[in-house]
């Protein structure tokens, strides 16, 4: 037995605390580029950033200069912002303490120590001071998901993992979709010689760079880059592990309501889909266009699970 | 002329002898280092903030989530103290549940001139529409927070009787487990009752309450308005102790008068519901129309006998601070014996001679509303300026019915870790006593609020007090 609501509010906090990671990842990944390598990207990075997480538009009516001073605060701790990691925490901790009894302490524990960390933190006064609490939220990230795995086997845990792996494909894919579009000027065509440094990024936000190089020798190509972050289920954060993931948490939840309807089809189409797909079909077809799909399609799975259980 | 304040543990005022039972905690005291004291209670707050407990003062918007002062020194009450507390509290909840049957059914102790018609009939607190209701197997109060206050070695008394929705109960439970995580070694040099079992024994009197005809396995959850309440916390907890559904109204809905609630595979009966909602708020159909709290048709699935509300609405009656001022004479009508716990003596203003004697010496005297709760609306005489008593004099005198007034006790006070270092602060007490068709049950210990600021005889969390565990030693052999 499971109330609609706490499903709801437990979808929703996994995507929320999936959300704050990223934004999290991103942050980090952009400092790095902008300021730690050979060549300091500007505000071209701060810029695709914001457009990544579907941000510029809020960030223009502030009418402030696009660099990290002013961009990384408004990511971070900006309380306008709905989609800064601060607005976040706070939506996963409301959701929490909306289910507290269908989460383990740990988890609790969690949640509520990345939310005081930022809420407490202020905004940092330096790149370190930034880089030191993102680190926080990142390493609350992590206990956050290991104290959901080690959770009663209940469908609590499943609603938490399935919001995360909803969450997560929609981020990577969008990462994928802007920076694909800053990097490729307009006369280049793909699979020509791209901006190391960016790339490099793409893959930092999605903690990879080791993975990748583990899985492909032949240095940094896009052809490689959207196969690894589309196609492989090695890689926890590719679209194919996502949708996988939130296959396996409706799975889980279907095993305890003897329930099987729309999101469950849906779910396990997308994944048959990934399964036989090609990285150059989807280069042949336009990448762009692939993922504006894939982003639609996950939107109608999110719709599908709110029908399903009732979330409201 | 006050009585001097008893300093609990000790035997005389300059607190040099222990009494037996506080020994081994005096002695504990005496060799704790104070710094680690202080460590070791900055270390339970954390884990409390941690934890999330924390309640919300009204009107206090920058504090939304604060949390209640913990403080790290216990009270302690012997076995024989409890076993007498244990006896008087009993006969004092089964007096309640035997009132709430009488006025809302037979009213014999109307008839019987115990008590004033319109006292009864008249207070807003009264709910005519629950006249000729049985709720089932006639329980009416299933939770009880009795506050006592102790004056003496041998004086305890009730000063407030809590049959709504009664809270606190949780910090009982998580100040032990700091306490026992903190100071392991307390509880090794003595045997302290456990408090543990208190969420099996709350979901047991719940689902033995459930109606008679539910099914073997009644669906129990607990009703909470949400969580921006202050006391949300507690819900939760208190939910995830037991085991069973924490919900909000808009997961309830009636339907053939049975109450239903919204779950992922579809609707499911729920039994027994223990509500955190007060009575104006349970259902609009039939209490406050704007309640957005409530549940809509609840009280017909009541009435119709297919749902048990803990507490029952229309308990508020029996916690009445008017009506509170007869409570020796309620306890002895149903009980046929004498009340073993006393009351704190109260002037009803709603009296002439009473109000005039309360008028001539607001300055001595505590003067409370009598539907106020939380220290609010309350006037303590000899800390009270001029203007603030002329006030009060001049409230009396306009609804006299509202007020009544009780002496300024002289309240225990009990060693405290304070900014100076230990220092005795008041204290109060209150345990949760649970009804069923069982009978009375309470697990041996509560909820010791104390008032942090020196000399402050207010205790409310809402007003700057704290809380203690309190110990109830198991055995008082050995004790010299």
């Amino acid at each position: 037995m499971m109330l609609s609501r706490t499903a709801a509010s437990l979808y929703w906090l996994g995507r929320y605390a999936e959300r704050a990671d990223f934004s999290a990842r991103l942050i980090e990944a952009t400092v790095r580029l902008d300021a730690l390598s050979t060549r300091p990207a500007g505000s071209a990075a701060w810029a695709s950033a914001l457009n990544v997480i579907d941000a510029g538009e809020a960030f223009a009516a502030l009418g402030k200069h696009v660099e990290q001073r002013h961009v990384a605060p408004f990511l971070l701790c900006s309380p306008d912002h709905p989609g800064s990691i601060w607005r976040c925490l706070e939506a996963a901790r409301t959701n929490a303490r909306a289910v507290r009894m269908a989460l383990s302490r740990e988890s609790w524990s969690a949640i509520n120590n990345a939310w005081l960390r930022v809420s407490t933190g202020g905004v940092p006064k330096d790149g370190a001071g930034l880089l030191a609490l993102l680190e926080g939220v990142h390493s609350s990230a992590l206990s956050l998901t290991g104290a959901i795995e080690r959770m009663l086997k209940h469908p609590s845990s499943m609603f938490m993992r399935l919001g995360g792996a909803i969450e997560r494909v929609d981020n990577t894919a969008r990462l994928l979709d802007v920076k694909y579009h800053i990097l490729l000027p307009e006369e280049e065509v793909v699979g020509g010689v791209l901006d190391r440094d960016q790339w490099t990024t793409i893959l930092q936000t999605v903690s990879a760079v080791n993975a990748y190089r583990f899985l492909y020798s032949g240095g940094l190509n896009a052809r490689n880059v959207i196969e690894f972050l589309v196609l492989r289920p090695e890689l926890p954060r590719s679209l194919i592990a996502g949708a996988q993931e939130a296959l396996e948490q409706l799975q889980h939840i279907a095993e305890v309501t003897h329930n099987f309807s729309a999101a469950d089809s849906l779910a396990m189409t997308r994944l048959a889909v990934l399964r036989r797909l090609k990285v150059d079909a989807i280069i042949g077809e336009g990448l762009h266009e692939y993922l504006e799909d894939f982003i639609e399609q996950n939107a109608a799975l999110d719709q599908a699970i709110s029908t399903q259980f009732r979330f409201f | 002329m006050r009585d001097p304040v008893f300093i609990e543990f000790f035997d005389d005022v300059e607190r040099s002898i222990p009494r037996a039972e506080c020994a081994a905690l005096v002695d504990w005291l005496n060799t704790a280092p104070i710094e680690t004291l202080r460590m070791r209670q900055n270390a339970a707050e954390q884990a409390f903030r941690q934890l999330g407990i924390t309640f919300a003062v009204y009107g206090d918007e920058d504090a939304r989530e604060r949390i209640i002062p913990f403080d790290i020194i216990p009270r302690l009450f012997s076995a024989a103290e409890w076993a007498r507390l244990e006896q008087g509290l009993d006969q004092r909840v089964r007096a309640i549940n035997a009132f709430l049957n009488d006025i809302y059914g037979e009213q014999r102790i109307i008839k019987a001139g115990i008590i004033p018609h319109d006292l009864v009939f008249s207070n807003p607190q009264y709910r005519s529409e629950l006249v000729g209701m049985r709720p089932p197997h006639d329980i009416w109060a299933h939770i009880a927070g009795i506050d006592m206050v102790r004056t003496g070695a041998d004086g305890f008394s009730v000063l407030e009787d809590n049959v709504r929705t009664p809270s606190g109960v949780s910090y009982m439970l998580e100040n032990r487990e700091a306490m026992i995580r903190l100071c392991p070694e307390l509880f090794r040099q003595m045997r302290v009752a456990t408090v543990d079992g208190y969420p099996d024994l709350l979901h047991a009197m719940m689902r033995i309450s459930a109606p008679p005809a539910a099914r073997d396995n009644p669906v129990c959850v607990i009703l909470t308005p949400g969580q921006y309440n202050s006391a949300y916390y507690e819900h939760s907890f208190l939910a995830d102790s037991i085991g069973i559904e924490l919900v909000e109204a808009a997961d309830l809905l009636v339907e053939d008068d049975k109450v239903w609630m919204r779950s992922i595979t579809g609707l499911v009966q729920v039994d027994v519901i223990y509500r955190r909602i007060d009575d104006d708020y349970l259902d609009p159909e039939v209490f406050r129309p704007d309640s957005m709290l409530g549940v809509p048709g609840l009280m017909r699935a009541f009435r119709a006998g297919n749902v048990t509300l803990v507490n029952a609405p229309g308990t508020g009656i029996a916690d009445d601070k008017a009506i509170y001022s007869y409570m020796p004479e309620i306890v002895s009508f149903y009980s046929g014996s004498e009340a073993l716990l006393p009351i704190v003596q109260t002037w009803r203003c709603r009296e002439p001679d009473a109000c005039q004697y309360v008028l001539d010496h607001i300055e001595d005297l505590v003067v409370k509303l009598v539907d106020g709760s939380g220290g609010y609306g309350m006037l303590i005489g000899p800390l009270a300026t001029k203007a603030e008593c002329a006030q009060f004099r001049a409230a009396i005198r306009a609804q006299p019915e509202k007020y009544i007034a009780q002496p300024t006790l002289a309240l225990s006070a009990v060693p405290t870790l304070t900014d100076a270092g230990i220092a005795p602060r008041h204290v109060d007490f209150r345990p949760f006593v649970l009804s069923s068709p069982d009978g009375v049950a309470m697990v041996p210990g509560g909820l010791t609020r104390v008032a942090l600021k020196q000399g402050s005889l207010v205790v409310n969390s809402s007003q700057g007090g704290g809380t203690k565990d309190t110990f109830v030693l198991m055995r008082d052999e050995g004790i010299a």
